[in-house]
C-alpha cells in the first residue's frame, strides 16, 4: 500500500531519517515505535506531503508522489494535536471539508455519539477542551471513509472510554479491509492492536514485523522489554 | 479553479467574521464622506485622499496580510492534509484577503463621490487612477505580508519584519534617495532616480497620481524627473507595468517558499 525508499530529512544540522526503507501493507495495523525525537512524526508528515523529503521516493498506492495532490483522497489523517480554525464549529468543519472534497461524507451518527459529541457540535472549536478536540480529530480523520487512515498519538489525550472506543473502531476498520498506520508510546497499545511493528530509531527502521517476533528474537516476556532490549543492543554495539 | 473558489469562499467568510474588512471599508468611507463635506470640492479632496492612500493602504496590507496567515495557519495544516494542492491553496488564500480588502477599500472611497458628484471631469479619472492604484498597492503589500510569513514561522519576529518593511518603503526609501541626489548633486541623475523609482512600489503610485493631477510643484524629484523623462502616456505605462511585476514578483516568491515549506 505504501512504499518508502531510502528516505533523507533534515531540519537545518539535524538529521532525522537518514535512510528508510519500508513498506506498509494493505489491511493490517501497523504501529510505529520510536523514542522522542526518532522521526516518527516527521515518517508521517511525508508520507501525508506536509513535510518535503531531501531525498527519496515514496509511493502510495502505486502512485509516486511527485506534488499531484489526488492521492489524499484515500488518506485520512489524525494528527498528534489537532489544531482548527478557533471561531469555525464542528458542524462548519464538516461541511467545509465535505464541499471541499466535493463528496458525501459518511454518516457518523454512532461514533458522535459513542464519543458523546453531540453536544459540541456547534461550539466554536476553540472553546472546545483538548481530549474534545481529539475527538474532533478522530471523527474528521475516518469521516470520508478513506482506504489509509494515519494517526499521531491517537489515544495521548482521551478518556479510557474515548481511548477504547477509538481503539475498537481502529480493529472495524482494519476488519473491512483499511490500512492502518499509528505511533504511539503506550506498549500494551501496540500489543493489543498492531498486527506489524516499526522501531524507528536514530532516523533508521531498526526492525520490522509482527510484535510476536520482536519478543522471540529478544527472549524478553513482553513488547516494552523487547524494545528496550533493542535499544540497549544497539547503544552498546 | 473550483478548489481555489471554495478556499476564497471560506477564507472570505472567516474575514467578514473577524469585521476588519467592514472597519477598513467604513474608515474609508467616513473619511471621504468627511473630507467632501467639510473639505470643499472633490478636487481638494482628492489631493488629501491620496496621502492617506499611499501611507495607510500598504501599512493595513502587509500587517493584516501577516496577521491573518499566521492565525489562519492552523486552516493551512488542516487543508494540506485534504486534497489540495500547495499553490491552489496559497493562490485562494491570497485571492480571498487581498479582493476584499481591495474591494472594501475601492468602494469605501467611491460610493460618497457617487452621491457628491465631482466639480471637474478630469477628477473622475483622478478617482479611478487613485482606486487602481490603491488596488495595486493593496495586492503588492498583501503579496509581501504572505511572503514575510510563509518564510518566518515566528509570528513576532514576522510582524516586526512587516513593520520595517513598510517604514522603508513608507519613509527611509525616499529619504536615502533623497541623500544620494544631494551627494551627487554634480552629476546627471535623472535616469539613476528614475531607476530608484522603480524599485519602490509607494513612489511609483504616487507618481501615477501625481502625474494624473498634473500637480507639478507637488510632484517631488522624482516625480518631475519622471513626467520630463517619459512624458504623461509613457510615465504612466511604465509605472503601471512596474507595479504590476511588483505585484507578480512577491506573490512568486511568497509561493515557492510555500510550496518547500515543512508544516
Amino acid at each position: 500500500m505504501i512504499k518508502i525508499c531510502e528516505l533523507y530529512k533534515s531540519f537545518g544540522a539535524l538529521q532525522v531519517l537518514t535512510g528508510v526503507n519500508l513498506s506498509i501493507e494493505a489491511g493490517k495495523i501497523t504501529a510505529i515505535l520510536g523514542p522522542n525525537g526518532s522521526g516518527k512524526t516527521t515518517l508521517i508528515k511525508s508520507i501525508l506531503g506536509l513535510v518535503k523529503p531531501d531525498r527519496g521516493e515514496i509511493q502510495v498506492g502505486g502512485e509516486v508522489l511527485n506534488g499531484d495532490c489526488r492521492y489524499r483522497n484515500a488518506i485520512g489523517y489524525m494528527p498528534q494535536i489537532g489544531r482548527f480554525p478557533e471561531n469555525l464549529s464542528m458542524q462548519d468543519l464538516m461541511k467545509m471539508l465535505t464541499d471541499l472534497r466535493g463528496g458525501v461524507h459518511r454518516d457518523e451518527n454512532d461514533r458522535l455519539a459513542q464519543f458523546s459529541l453531540h453536544q459540541e457540535m456547534d461550539k466554536p472549536l476553540g472553546t472546545l477542551s483538548g481530549g474534545t478536540r481529539q475527538k474532533v480529530s478522530a471523527i474528521l480523520a475516518m469521516l470520508f471513509n478513506p482506504k489509509i487512515l494515519i494517526l499521531d498519538e491517537p489515544t495521548s489525550g482521551l478518556d479510557p472510554v474515548a481511548s477504547s472506543v477509538l481503539k475498537d473502531t481502529l480493529v472495524t476498520e482494519r476488519d473491512t479491509g483499511k490500512t492502518v498506520i499509528f505511533t504511539s508510546h503506550i506498549m500494551s497499545e501496540v500489543e493489543e492492536l498492531a498486527d506489524v511493528v516499526v522501531f524507528l530509531l536514530d532516523g533508521k527502521i531498526q526492525f520490522h514485523g509482527p510484535p510476536d517476533e520482536i519478543l522471540r528474537d529478544t527472549g524478553e516476556a513482553n513488547l516494552e522489554r523487547g524494545i528496550a532490549r533493542i535499544m540497549q543492543d544497539r547503544a552498546t554495539a | 479553479m473550483r478548489t481555489i473558489g471554495k478556499i476564497i469562499k471560506y477564507e472570505v467568510r472567516d474575514i467578514l467574521r473577524s469585521k476588519f474588512v467592514l472597519f477598513y471599508f467604513i474608515f474609508f468611507l467616513l473619511l471621504t464622506e468627511g473630507l467632501l463635506r467639510f473639505g470643499g470640492g472633490s478636487t481638494k479632496t482628492l489631493a488629501s485622499l491620496s496621502n492617506v492612500v499611499l501611507l495607510v493602504i500598504p501599512l493595513m496590507a502587509i500587517i493584516f496580510g501577516a496577521m491573518y496567515l499566521y492565525h489562519s495557519r492552523e486552516f493551512t495544516e488542516l487543508l494540506l492534509t485534504q486534497p489540495v494542492n500547495r499553490h491552489q491553496l496559497f493562490t485562494g488564500l491570497y485571492l480571498g484577503l487581498a479582493v476584499p480588502l481591495g474591494l472594501s477599500f475601492g468602494a469605501g472611497l467611491g460610493l460618497p463621490f457617487l452621491f457628491h458628484g465631482f466639480d471637474d471631469a478630469g477628477d473622475v479619472m483622478l478617482l479611478l487612477v487613485m482606486i487602481g492604484s490603491g488596488v495595486f498597492l493593496t495586492f503588492i503589500f498583501t503579496a509581501l505580508a504572505f511572503w514575510i510569513s510563509v518564510a518566518y514561522n515566528e509570528r513576532v519576529k514576522g510582524l516586526g519584519i512587516s513593520i520595517v518593511l513598510w517604514l522603508f518603503f513608507a519613509v527611509i526609501y525616499d529619504g536615502l534617495v533623497l541623500l544620494v541626489v544631494a551627494w551627487f548633486a554634480d552629476y546627471p541623475l535623472e535616469k539613476a532616480v528614475i531607476t530608484f523609482t522603480l524599485f519602490n512600489p509607494l513612489d511609483l503610485a504616487r507618481i501615477l497620481l501625481l502625474l494624473q493631477m498634473d500637480a507639478s510643484a507637488l510632484m517631488g524629484y522624482t516625480g518631475a524627473v519622471f513626467q520630463r523623462f517619459f512624458g504623461s502616456f509613457w510615465g504612466i505605462s511604465t509605472a503601471a507595468t512596474a507595479l504590476m511585476v511588483w505585484t507578480v514578483m512577491p506573490f512568486w516568491m511568497g509561493m515557492r517558499k510555500f510550496t518547500q515549506k515543512d508544516f
